[in-house]
């Protein structure tokens, strides 16, 4: 079967740093795949080496099965949607959003026409004849998705594209990104060191670290069951239980996981295991407590529907399921 | 509110100044303008206007007085044949001059703007600027030697056995002559080279605020790398080049030194000038002469703004 997009065995170096160094990701046509991780992990030059910016110093780039490692990015049937949105400041919406017909010699008729269904399809109607830097951060934003969609690409290239709009505008255009993604049935490769909108937003996820490919997997696999350490502690917030801890409460496993949410206050009948308030932190919709029990400090998040958290200095007994536990398998020492 | 606030507390004189211009925005930006507007109104603007003045007085041909009585004789005169010459070689001088300057100043430019980093960078800023610590005069006559028949180009062409291309170029009318240091080709060669940084930098400072990813973007859209250069970077650049032009065209229009050390003994506009208004002492002639450099801008300015070269900025 043909992926949309294929590494195989791909190194990048950039001097002495091995900015990717073994990836090996398949992504299957139509799929939202997002590559997670922090800045400095290389999933931007994963990206750009799909988009032909980058030059693998080992291994293939396949596009639709095609081997394009060392293709020029005019070549690839790949568009990016770009950080910055780089729209070009000396043409207007229309011209930047036709700019991909232009090059290939559309005439002006048909690539205006084109353009407009574009910025229809983008909710932006009727700015084709304004500058740039006249739209706002959100606007420019759907400018650079109109002008990345109107070639058709195979594969849509997103690097981190929503890092610059604000909280709400953000969520709005990540449900619009996922939307039109459905609705066009083109492959979404996005890159973002946001963990929400990988999880929110991806049929699949990579998570990326000193780069390599730490693990790749539905988002709900990502956070339930993490195959690393890394990927426990980068993807929401974890409770890594080690040593005298795992043992106790893990059956034996080096290390295990278990996810503040997890834990609920109850009687001292049938806890797990009893501990001290040390602090407490508001975050709206859950309270965050740490609360330290022997040796070790376990956070604890408290819904609205749990009341009034107990104050700081207050004996709490902590349960869990069985099920709540995730031991991080004997491999899992990589990462920070 | 404020001014009760503070009562009582004794207000230094330094903070009433300061808070004062901080209320009063047009007696502050009137301070600052007042030098600057004295200088370019009275003496610059004054000067000019004496300049277009004297252009409309006459001179007596017996006496070699100015006569200062309306005439519209020296733009009559301006119109024969030997002064029009002057003018159509000056301008095609300067023209030249500037799509050369473009043409050797855009890659260097970019190379400072997109590759060069750091040290290198630096480093090529002293070598652009380098030639405008010394005097000009010094600049001008090693050129001649550099041209001269027996010159260093000459030597250097003749061990590699190209002597026929200099001779070929020397035998083409118009822009040869005896010697490079006495033909037209001679002088465009010396003007290139002492205009050039005044291309260099301002294309520079287009270029480096063109963000790397609009000629990515332009690649990832589908075009190739000469359709990136004339549809994105050079746009980008055409500010920088129309500011570039300004200087290298005014600075070749007028200058009177450079024609007069190498080239042949055709003249140009800034020489006669200088002839008229020195040994002639026809001022009024040489007034009108030297409003043709100004027409000849504004021209060229309304040209490049009809053509957009200002609406990327």
């Amino acid at each position: 079967m043909t992926h949309a997009v294929a590494l195989e065995r791909v190194y990048c170096d950039y001097g002495a740093v091995k900015a990717v160094d073994g990836v090996e990701l398949a992504i299957a046509a139509g799929e939202f795949f997002t590559l997670l991780g922090p800045s400095g992990s290389g999933k931007t030059t994963c990206l750009r080496m799909i988009g032909g910016f980058a030059l693998p110093t080992a291994g293939r780039v396949l596009i639709e099965g095609r081997d394009l490692t060392d293709a020029p990015p005019y070549a690839r049937p790949v568009n990016t949607v770009f950080q910055d949105y780089a729209l070009f400041p000396h043409m207007n919406v229309r011209d930047n959003v036709a700019y991909g017909l232009m090059v290939r010699g559309v005439p002006r008729e048909g690539r205006e026409r084109r353009a407009a269904a574009m910025l229809e399809l983008v909710r932006l109607p009727g700015v084709g004849g304004r500058r740039p830097s006249e739209l706002s951060g959100g606007q420019r934003q759907r400018v650079a998705l109109a002008r990345a969609l109107i070639n058709e690409p195979r594969v849509l290239l997103l690097d981190e594209p929503l890092g610059a709009l604000d909280l709400k505008l953000r969520e709005q255009m990540q449900a619009e990104l996922k939307a039109l993604q459905r609705r066009l049935g083109i492959t979404f490769l996005f890159v973002t060191h946001d963990q929400h909108e990988a999880l929110s937003m991806s049929d699949r996820v990579g998570v990326m670290n000193r780069g390599r490919l730490e693990q790749v997997g539905t988002p709900r696999e990502i956070y339930d069951s993490p195959a690393t350490r890394f990927v426990a502690e980068f993807v929401g917030a974890a409770n890594l239980l080690e040593g005298d801890a795992a043992r106790r409460f893990a059956d034996g496993a080096e290390c295990a996981l278990l996810r503040p949410e997890r834990i609920r206050l109850g009687a001292e009948n049938g806890a797990r295991v009893g501990g001290i308030v040390a602090d407490s932190q508001y975050f709206g919709s859950f309270v965050r407590l740490r609360v330290q029990v022997e040796a070790m400090t376990l956070a604890v998040d408290l819904g609205a529907a749990a009341g009034a958290p107990p104050p700081s200095g207050a004996r709490v007994n902590l349960h869990w399921d069985a099920s709540a536990i995730h031991c991080l398998g004997v491999g899992a020492a990589g990462g920070a | 509110m404020t001014a009760m606030a503070l009562e009582g507390a004794p207000r230094s004189l330094r903070l009433r100044v300061s808070d004062t211009l901080y209320r009063r925005r047009a007696l502050l930006v009137l301070l600052l303008l007042v030098p600057p507007l004295l200088w370019v109104g009275v003496v610059y603007v004054g000067s000019l206007l004496a300049l277009l003045a004297n252009s409309f007085f006459g001179l007596d041909h017996f006496s070699g007085q100015v006569v200062r009585e309306f005439t519209l004789t020296n733009f009559a005169e301006l119109g024969s044949g030997a002064n029009l010459d002057v003018v159509a070689r000056t301008v095609a001088m300067a023209l030249a001059v500037t799509l050369a300057c473009v043409a050797l100043a855009l890659p260097v430019a970019y190379y400072m703007a997109r590759y060069a980093s750091g040290a290198t960078r630096a480093a090529l800023y002293i070598a652009i600027m380098l030639p405008l610590w010394s005097s000009y005069l010094v600049r001008l006559y090693a050129w001649k030697l550099l041209l001269a028949k027996e010159g260093a180009i000459s030597w250097l062409l003749a061990k590699l056995h190209l002597s026929w291309v200099l001779e070929a170029l020397l035998a083409t009318p118009v822009i040869g002559g005896h010697s490079l240091s006495f033909s037209p080709l001679g002088t465009f060669i010396v003007f290139v080279y002492l205009w050039l940084p005044f291309m260099i930098l301002p294309i520079q400072a287009a270029l480096e605020r063109v963000p790397a990813s609009l000629i990515e973007a332009s690649s990832d859209l589908g075009a190739r790398p000469a359709g990136t250069f004339w549809r994105v970077v050079f746009p980008l650049a055409v500010p920088g080049i129309a500011a570039g032009a300004i200087f290298t065209f005014s600075l070749t229009l007028g200058d009177y030194i450079v024609p007069g050390v190498i080239g042949d003994s055709s003249m140009f506009i800034g020489q006669v000038v200088s002839l008229q208004q020195g040994t002639a002492g026809n001022i009024p002639f040489a007034a009108a002469l030297s409003l043709v450099p100004i027409v000849v801008i504004a021209l060229f300015l309304w040209g490049a703004k009809r053509l957009g070269a200002f609406d990327a900025l």
